[in-house]
């Protein structure tokens, strides 16, 4: 009896506490809107929201509602965080195999790239790379062209864009390549351990992924023209570039800022990932007669992956969270757009922030949920 | 084949090889620093595409002249074993030396050569090519104290030396006295810590004069917040990691809401949350100072960091440990104050640093509520008409700062982890 009451007393209390604050700060709430004459309610979505987005994916302006803002700003967001998570993907990798180099200069240049760039905040970097860096470059009438055709410019990135005809057709012979390719592994597998034959299919389903698309390309199914930044005269002393893509100095900054920061953690991932592989698992895989491709394939990368993927997946999430601060640069991002000039406009704090949080929310919540799946698959099973 | 022999050391005559391979690689390195330093290039009679490629040329035929193992000789056995084991390797250690001699020169010009520190106006830095750091030294002051009054800095300078000098108390701690310290750390520490702040920064009281929080800023700012952040986030945090293993299926759950909504949002948000959302939760006539709010949001955020970090720890103790206690009739906060936490935190020294030195870093995000401590007076220097142009000097100045303060902090934890190390 005792004992009972020592567990179910504590519950009670802990709740009646999460229940009294709640509460108190409901009725506050209701009792603040009904004093300022507003009325809770997520109506307001649907309104005209009469401001103009400068960087925009879709279709966008004033005379679109708040949701169709809102749209833009996560699209941005999903922009700047995949650029940021592909970048800081391929750095780290990079930065981490360099700091287990035998070679002494690269494993301590690779350890100051990363004590540097991890201890100095975020927020400096961006301000950096936005206000220092990037200010430094050439007006648009003096910019020598850098890689072939593309202009790297005081009001942004310049790169050629490709104009499609047929874009469909061209992303379905992918999917179609795809497919075969996934048949192909499958059949491998099979024949392997049937017959014990190999299939060279990494080369096979390189080739098919080349070959498929381009078919379409010389079959005239599907066309591609290239289109080239030109340069354009607006008035007498501004110029701009027209035609191609146009990426402004904010995404710029952001994702050399973010990619940069999140690299240095990845690298110590990547890092942690091999050392944690015992050197017995290499010499025994190599005792077994695996050549060195194979023990990296076969022995190497299964187990590292298993201890990489984790912790860098928490990573992927951070500069997906950080990618908020793009609102200090001013690129309409998430946070930018809805909870700042739409929460401006509207003054309904409540409803966007707590839109804003729930967004945040699904997003990390679900591909933590993933994760643990994933984790969970792969994970050794031990008897 | 030929070609090929003479690239190949051997043992025999390898005094011949080693000296050549020297001299090539002397040759390579000298041309390039020619090159940067005095703008000479020896080679120029050459078509541009070998003059440009020579040296990287010249340095790796040095470079696999003298690679050769148990050469005899001991420095260069060093050079081959740490810079020099293959081709690939080889071309990269020329090419971080290359990198660095060219870019040796312009940095160096630019920070310290061209520069110029002396002056007090903009006009001392208006005839020079390189970093003003006139510029820094006219704003030290604010970055660190912010728009604080001038002739109070001392009161800021004070509050920080009593702070640091009460810290120390431990260390000086004998005998039975050693048993309150956690106490001390825990509950008084905080306390006088927060009445020196504001009694001594806020002033208010005592012929002090009364200083708005709005006025704070600069690198003191930094301090204060990430210090009340570090010293309330640490127990809730504990708090919250022990709620998340309990057994009672209430707390278990709130405490894993709570931990799952805050590491799912990002500190933005959460400012704006504090900033625009939050008054609207408090009776109409109820005021909390902007900085208060902040400092709670922070506080509230990290907790669930931490809490993350100490669950690892209470995770990876055995479990033998737990049966122990409990078999020595202990109850469930004996327990776990005498026998698990003590253990677990030390297992969890480096993740509760990584978490603070996130908190130190994430300080600057109170710009968007309108606080600014350094990257927030640098944003305001910068913008300052009279001295707009020299953003450069300012990132670089704060990021040397957040640095060192920083990789003394990590540092610091590695000393700490090794301290506590116990042998398991």
């Amino acid at each position: 009896m005792d004992n009972k009451i020592k567990k179910i007393l504590p519950q009670i209390l802990t709740l009646l506490f999460i229940v009294l604050i709640f509460g108190f700060f409901t009725i506050n709430a209701q009792l603040n809107m009904s004093n300022r004459g507003i009325d809770f309610g997520y109506g307001f979505l649907s309104q005209e929201s009469s401001f103009d987005v400068q960087f925009s994916l879709i279709d966008y302006d004033g005379s679109h509602s708040y949701a169709r803002a809102y749209l833009v700003g996560l699209l941005n967001t999903i922009l700047v965080s995949v650029l940021g998570i592909i970048f800081c993907t391929i750095i780290g990798v990079i930065m981490g195999i360099a700091r287990l180099s035998p070679n002494y200069l690269i494993r301590n240049s690779a350890l100051w790239y990363v004590e540097f760039f991890r201890n100095v905040p975020l927020l400096l970097q961006i301000f950096f790379w936005y206000y220092a860096a990037l200010r430094a470059l050439p007006l648009p009438e003096n910019t020598e062209p850098f890689l072939g055709a593309t202009y790297l410019t005081i009001k942004g990135y310049y790169i050629p864009g490709l104009l499609w005809n047929n874009l469909n057709i061209f992303l379905y012979s992918i999917l179609a390549a795809i497919i075969l390719i996934v048949l192909i592994r499958t059949y491998a597998k099979k024949l392997q351990e049937e017959k014990g034959k190999q299939l060279p299919v990494f080369i096979i389903s390189l080739s098919l992924l080349i070959v498929f698309p381009s078919l379409t390309l010389i079959t005239g199914l599907s066309q591609a023209e290239v289109e080239l930044p030109v340069l354009k005269q607006l008035s007498k002393t501004s110029f701009i570039y027209e035609g191609g893509i146009s990426l402004p100095p904010e995404l710029l900054a952001l994702v050399l800022a973010l990619s940069l920061y999140t690299s240095t953690f990845v690298a110590e991932c990547v890092r942690a990932g091999i050392q944690g592989i015992s050197k017995g698992q290499k010499e025994a895989a190599a005792s077994v007669g695996l050549t060195p491709n194979q023990i990296l394939k076969l022995v190497i990368m299964p187990q590292a992956l298993r201890i990489i993927i984790p912790p860098t997946t928490n990573q992927y999430l951070n500069l997906t969270k950080n990618s908020s601060l793009a609102a200090a640069i001013a690129y309409p991002d998430l946070v930018l757009v809805f909870a700042g000039t739409a929460l401006m406009q509207t003054g309904r704090a409540i409803e966007i922030v707590s839109i804003t949080m729930l967004t945040y929310l699904t997003l990390s919540l679900s591909i933590s949920l993933l994760m643990n799946w994933y984790n969970k698959k792969i994970a050794i099973k031990e008897k | 084949m030929i070609n090929i022999n003479i690239l190949k050391p051997n043992r025999d005559n390898f005094k011949v090889y080693l000296y050549i391979g020297a001299l090539l690689i002397f040759l390579s390195i000298f041309d390039v620093f020619l090159r940067s330093f005095f703008n000479l290039n020896f080679a120029s009679f050459l078509p541009d595409f070998v003059n440009f490629l020579l040296p990287l040329l010249l340095g790796l035929a040095g470079l696999q002249m003298i690679r050769l193992e148990y050469s005899g000789v001991k420095t260069v056995d060093i050079i081959n074993k740490s810079v020099n084991n293959n081709i690939f390797n080889a071309g990269l250690t020329l090419l971080i030396i290359f990198i660095t001699l060219l870019a040796l020169p312009p940095s160096l010009n630019w920070m310290i050569f061209d520069a110029n520190i002396s002056g007090d106006s903009k006009e001392a830095c208006s005839s020079i090519e390189g970093a003003c750091w006139t510029y820094i030294k006219i704003w030290f002051r604010r970055f660190m104290y912010g728009m604080y009054p001038n002739e109070f800095h001392w009161r800021i300078n004070l509050a920080f030396i009593i702070l640091i000098s009460f810290a120390f108390v431990g260390f000086f701690a004998k005998g039975k006295y050693k048993n309150y310290l956690t106490f001390y750390y825990a509950i008084a520490y905080p306390i006088i810590a927060f009445l020196i702040i504001y009694f001594l920064i806020s002033g208010g009281s005592f012929g002090l004069e009364w200083v708005e929080t709005n006025a704070w800023g600069g690198l003191s700012l930094t301090f204060i917040v990430s210090f009340f952040g570090l010293i309330f986030c640490f127990p809730l945090g504990m708090i919250l990691a022990l709620g998340r293993r309990s057994e009672l299926p209430v707390i278990r759950y709130i405490s894993i809401g709570y931990i799952e909504f805050w590491r799912g949002v990002p500190l933005i948000t959460v400012l704006f949350m504090s900033s625009v959302m939050f008054p609207m939760f408090l009776p109409a006539d109820a005021f909390v100072d902007k900085l208060v709010r902040v400092i709670v949001a922070i506080i509230l955020f990290e907790a669930a960091y931490v809490a993350e970090v100490i669950r690892g720890g209470l995770q990876a103790l055995p479990r033998g440990q737990y049966d122990a206690a409990k078999s020595l009739g202990m109850g469930y906060w004996k327990m776990q104050i005498f026998v698990i936490l003590p253990q677990a935190l030390k297992l969890v020294i480096p993740g509760i640093a990584n978490t603070f030195l996130a908190l130190v870093k994430d300080t600057p995000l109170i710009f968007v509520v309108g606080l600014s401590e350094v990257v927030g007076m640098l944003q305001m220097a910068k913008t300052n008409p009279k001295w707009l142009g020299y953003a450069m000097e300012g990132y670089i100045f704060a990021s040397i700062l957040f640095w060192v303060i920083c990789y003394a902090m990590s540092r610091y934890s590695q000393h700490l982890e090794l301290k506590y190390k116990t042998d398991r």
